[in-house]
Parts: C-alpha cells; structure tokens; sequence
C-alpha cells in the first residue's frame, strides 16, 4: 500500500528540478565542502564504546529470562561483569576522549 | 510448516539479492548496507528455525557492532567516498572463481553430514533461558573473563585512537 501510494505520488507531481532545488540541505545554509567528508579519528571511541555495551548486552539477554532462579548469585555475577566493563566506560571519562568537540 | 517453507523462500531470495548487489554495487556505503539487508535476513532464517538466541545476537552484533566498525573504517579512512570510486579489481573472475569452490565445499560438506537429519515435530529447542544456565552454571568463569577481554580492547581502542 506504501508503495502504490508512492507510485501515484510520482505519476501525478510535477517534477522541475532545479540547481537550486538539488543541493544537499544543510539547516537553511549553503553547504560547505562535498557530500562525504572524511570523519575524525576522535569519535571512534564512541564506536568502540556502542560495540562495548552491545556485546554486554548480549549477555544480559539470558541472565534476563533466569532472573528469578539465579536469585543473589546471578545478581553478584551479573554486577560483577558490568562493574568490570563500567571501568572502560570511567577509563575513557577519565582520558577525556568522552568530550564532543 | 507451509507457511515457514514460503518465508524461507522469500527471505532467501531477498538475502541472495542483496548479497549480489553487494559486490555489484559502486558506492561503498550502499554497499555496507546491503551487507546489513543480508545480515537482517539471515536473522529471519534463525528465528524461522526456532533459534531466537542466535537471531538476537545476529541483530545485535553483526549488524549493530560489526556494522559500526564496518562504517566507521569506512569514514575514516576513504576521504572521497562516491559513485566514481571504481570498487570491482581485475580479478573479480578469479575471486568469483574461488567463492564458488569454497559455496561448493560447504555445501557438500552440510549435506554429506545432514542430509538425511529430520527435524521432529515437538523436539528440544535450545531457548535464551538455556543458553543463560549455560553461561552461568559450566561457562561461568569464560563468562567473567569475556569482560576483562572487552576492557582490554576498549581500553586499547583508546590508547590508539589518542593523539598523544
């Protein structure tokens, strides 16, 4: 249905591109520079940090469904783990690689 | 079951179109995001075959984490990424070549060792809450250790990525 939407929509608009009407929009401003600019080696440590979290989060999936059965020892182990990665997280605060420049 | 065997077929056939597109393809970021559509249906051929664990993980770390790195590599190191770049080497017949040897071993290898296995109706599906007794109970130590690991590679991400 989305699609047929978009089929009508492009049989009946009219279509007079322009210059104008074809550069990139950048907030109201003419861009600066070409489309794809080579980005900073800075925020990779986000990256890092996002792959970091994801893969905890892997772990946390089946500790999730046991909750209940595990009780304190899961609890432990669980705070154990996080408490571990949470380190990075505080190691890269404490480097400053945190500030978005 | 017929309704499983007709998503599976579109599914692979969505996964196979965007894997040839994937190597076909002359930008390098639609070319990444391809690998996402592939990546994404293979997860539905997981959660067809009852494997939600590997389904979610597949979600999470391919085409969340790998994918990540796989754009970031990108941005950082190809400055004029555009439709131009000429992205297929000279060699595509010989690599096209070898893909299709190594398609060929694997493919006789999994029918030679499944090929007469049938899946029973009502048989043990392997769920998340399995998997967490596993790791809590036999792989509880590996467990523990996987986070100083991922410290350790955060940590050396961080050293490299500093100027100083």
């Amino acid at each position: 249905m989305a699609g047929g939407m978009l089929t009508i929509a492009r049989i009946l608009r009219p279509q007079r591109p322009t210059r104008q009407k074809l550069i990139a929009y950048e907030s109201g401003v003419d861009p600066v520079g070409g489309e794809w600019a080579q980005s900073q080696i800075r925020y990779y440590v986000f990256a890092v940090l996002f792959v970091l979290f994801d893969v905890e989060a892997v772990f946390i999936f089946p500790w999730a469904t046991r909750l209940e059965v595990y009780g304190l020892f899961g609890l432990v182990e669980m705070a154990i783990f996080i408490f571990i990665l949470v380190l990075g997280l505080f190691y890269a605060w404490r480097k400053g690689v945190l500030r978005w420049v | 079951m017929v309704a499983q065997n007709i998503a599976f077929g579109i599914i692979s056939g969505i996964v196979v179109f965007s894997a040839l597109r994937m190597v076909t393809t002359r930008n390098i970021v639609h070319s990444a995001l391809f690998l996402v559509a592939v990546l994404a249906g293979l997860s539905g051929q997981y959660v067809l075959l009852a494997a939600e664990f590997v389904a979610t993980t597949q979600v999470l770390v391919y085409i969340g984490a790998v994918m990540v790195l796989f754009l970031f590599g990108i941005m950082l190191t190809k400055a004029p990424i555009g439709k131009s770049m000429e992205m297929t080497g000279t060699q595509w017949p010989i690599a096209a070549g070898v893909a299709l040897m190594l398609g060929a071993v694997i493919l006789y290898s999994l029918i030679d060792q499944f090929g007469s296995d049938r899946l029973t109706e009502g048989g043990k599906i392997y769920r998340t809450a399995d998997v967490g007794d596993e790791v809590f109970s036999t792989y509880i130590i590996p467990f523990e250790a996987i986070s100083v690991l991922l410290l350790a590679a955060l940590i050396g991400a961080i050293v490299l990525a500093r100027k100083d």
